[in-house]
């Protein structure tokens, strides 16, 4: 089972991109959800807001805890900077990579943008990438394996048992990365060499299935 | 603005449900409500219980003021523009804020057009009393949607009864063969191919947020509960007498809506909410639910 923490952010987008691989998925936000889950995902947001709520109610720990138990862990975005051994100018919080971040690098949301790029580790093809108020990575440790370099920043990175990446892939159809981070998991996607990485079934509304007005 | 433009305004959101949004007046306050987990805040001279108060013609805030807290947090800065005033959104687009909310607690500077917002790169937030209105300021450009509530008054039954109106028509909707869609759109003034299109996707095709009247964190939870996507508070938290307390209870009874526990748990001791406004006993001149169509 791979769970979203489900504090503040896009948790239905990436929750949509699971279901689509057919990976078991749930929103996760009590310390009880977190014992079977063979990956995490922390979800861009404002990571102010998730930091403090998960603090309060004791998820930092539990997040800790099974993180040592085996527990790989995604950060999108917000994500990235929880879980970063270093932010620029304030305290880390999970510090769980050697990565440093700068948060809100672009500046604005005039300044949001969207890109593309080819990783090969993660799938053949040129990948669409969205960067919202993003942060860069400006500088990995020893033992990080940087899959994306742009310009003056790092996009992308991981260690064995930590994924980062500064852009959104949950806001395209781009299935790549979450059946990369499936399979860092253990997971075996169904059908993934024959899926291409780009979901053609996908729009930028699939996130409201999550979300309904009508739902239950 | 393209297409793609749009898109990333809708997704930035995206990234803000589940959280709330707070009304600051100065640097000071925009610290308080980052500290406590706000996940943007909404600049201005004067939070809607003051507006409502000292009367007047209430018009965008200080570039410079609005700068100031800009500079200071880290999190989304949002301001209001009058309605129909697209100067005030073309000098908050140059200020190069985070979104524009195109605000009924302002006086509307036009009675007649809301601003285009297609012409803009920014985003912009809109309020809404029902499903036709809030799908009248998608088609003009809005890439996020809030109830209109009563804004400053501390009383939340508005808010709810707009999110209520909003859903049930949204359900209509759902619920009616294809071919009514036409006369249900016209006569409830509804863009057809959105109201096509909320049919499809069940919902608003955008983030809709709570806002007028929430002054505690149960409101927060009731409007959560109701289907709002997340919360903003205006007066609610620097009018009560312990707002950084208060602003912290808020928060965490959003994240946790539905865990009556500890939404309990964020109720307690927070010392006296803002005083409260009967709707009934407001001159209806000085409705502000009412600006804006």
């Amino acid at each position: 089972m791979i769970g979203v923490l489900n504090l503040q952010g896009g948790v239905v987008e990436h929750l949509d991109h699971l279901e689509r691989l057919g990976i078991p998925c749930i929103p996760v936000k009590d310390p009880a959800d977190f014992c079977r889950l063979s990956g995490l995902i922390i979800p861009g947001g404002e990571s102010t807001c998730m930091s403090r709520l998960m603090r309060i109610f004791g998820i930092e720990e539990v997040i800790l805890r099974e993180f040592k138990r085996g527990m790989k862990i995604w950060g999108t975005c917000a994500g990235t900077i929880l879980l970063a051994k270093s932010i620029v100018g304030e305290p880390a919080y999970l510090s769980l990579i050697d990565i440093e971040i700068e948060r809100n690098s672009f500046g604005s949301q005039l300044d949001s943008f969207v890109s593309e790029a080819c990783i090969p580790q993660v799938a053949p093809y040129l990948l669409p990438l969205i960067f919202i108020r993003a942060p860069k990575i400006t500088r990995a440790g020893e033992g990080v394996n940087v899959l994306l370099r742009m310009e003056d920043y790092i996009a992308a990175a991981e260690s064995p048992n930590v994924l980062v990446t500064v852009f959104h892939p949950e806001l395209t159809g781009c299935v790549a990365f979450h059946r990369y981070f499936a399979k860092k998991c253990g997971f075996d996607p169904l059908d993934q060499k024959s899926l291409p990485a780009i979901d053609p079934a996908w729009n930028s509304k699939s996130w409201t299935r999550q979300a309904r007005i009508t739902r239950s | 603005m393209d297409k793609k433009r749009y898109e990333l305004n809708v997704q930035l959101a995206q990234m803000l449900k589940g959280g709330v949004i707070m009304d600051v007046t100065n640097v000071e306050q925009a610290k308080i409500a980052e500290e406590a987990g706000a996940v943007a805040v909404m600049a201005l001279e004067r939070v809607p219980a003051d507006i409502r108060k000292q009367g007047g013609v209430a018009r965008m805030s200080d570039p410079a003021m609005i700068l100031e807290i800009k500079k200071a947090v880290s999190i989304p800065v949002m301001a209001k523009a009058r309605i129909g005033h697209f100067v005030e959104a073309q000098i908050l687009e140059s200020l190069k804020i985070d979104y524009i909310d195109e605000s009924e607690v302002l006086t509307p500077a036009d009675e007649e057009s809301h601003i285009d917002k297609t012409k803009f790169s920014i985003p912009f937030v809109c309020g809404c009393r029902n499903l036709g209105e809030a799908l009248r300021r998608i088609a003009e450009g809005a890439a996020m949607i809030r109830t209109k509530g009563e804004a400053g008054t501390g009383n939340v039954v508005e808010a709810v009864r707009h999110i209520r109106t909003v859903n049930r028509e949204i359900r209509q909707l759902v619920g009616m063969p294809v071919e009514e869609v036409t006369g249900y759109a016209k006569a409830n003034g509804m863009p057809y191919e959105l109201a096509l299109q909320v049919r499809e996707l069940e919902r608003l095709p955008v983030v809709n947020f709570a806002a007028g009247g929430i002054a505690t964190p149960a409101d927060a939870a009731l409007m959560m509960q109701l289907g709002c996507d997340g919360i903003f508070v205006g007066s609610g938290i620097f009018k009560s007498n312990n707002p950084a307390l208060r602003a912290r209870a808020i928060v965490k009874a959003t994240a946790y809506y539905n865990d009556p526990a500890k939404v309990l748990e964020a109720s307690m001791g927070l010392g006296e909410a803002m005083p409260g406004l009967e709707i009934a006993e407001i001159p209806p001149g000085q409705l502000l639910a009412g600006r804006g169509w």
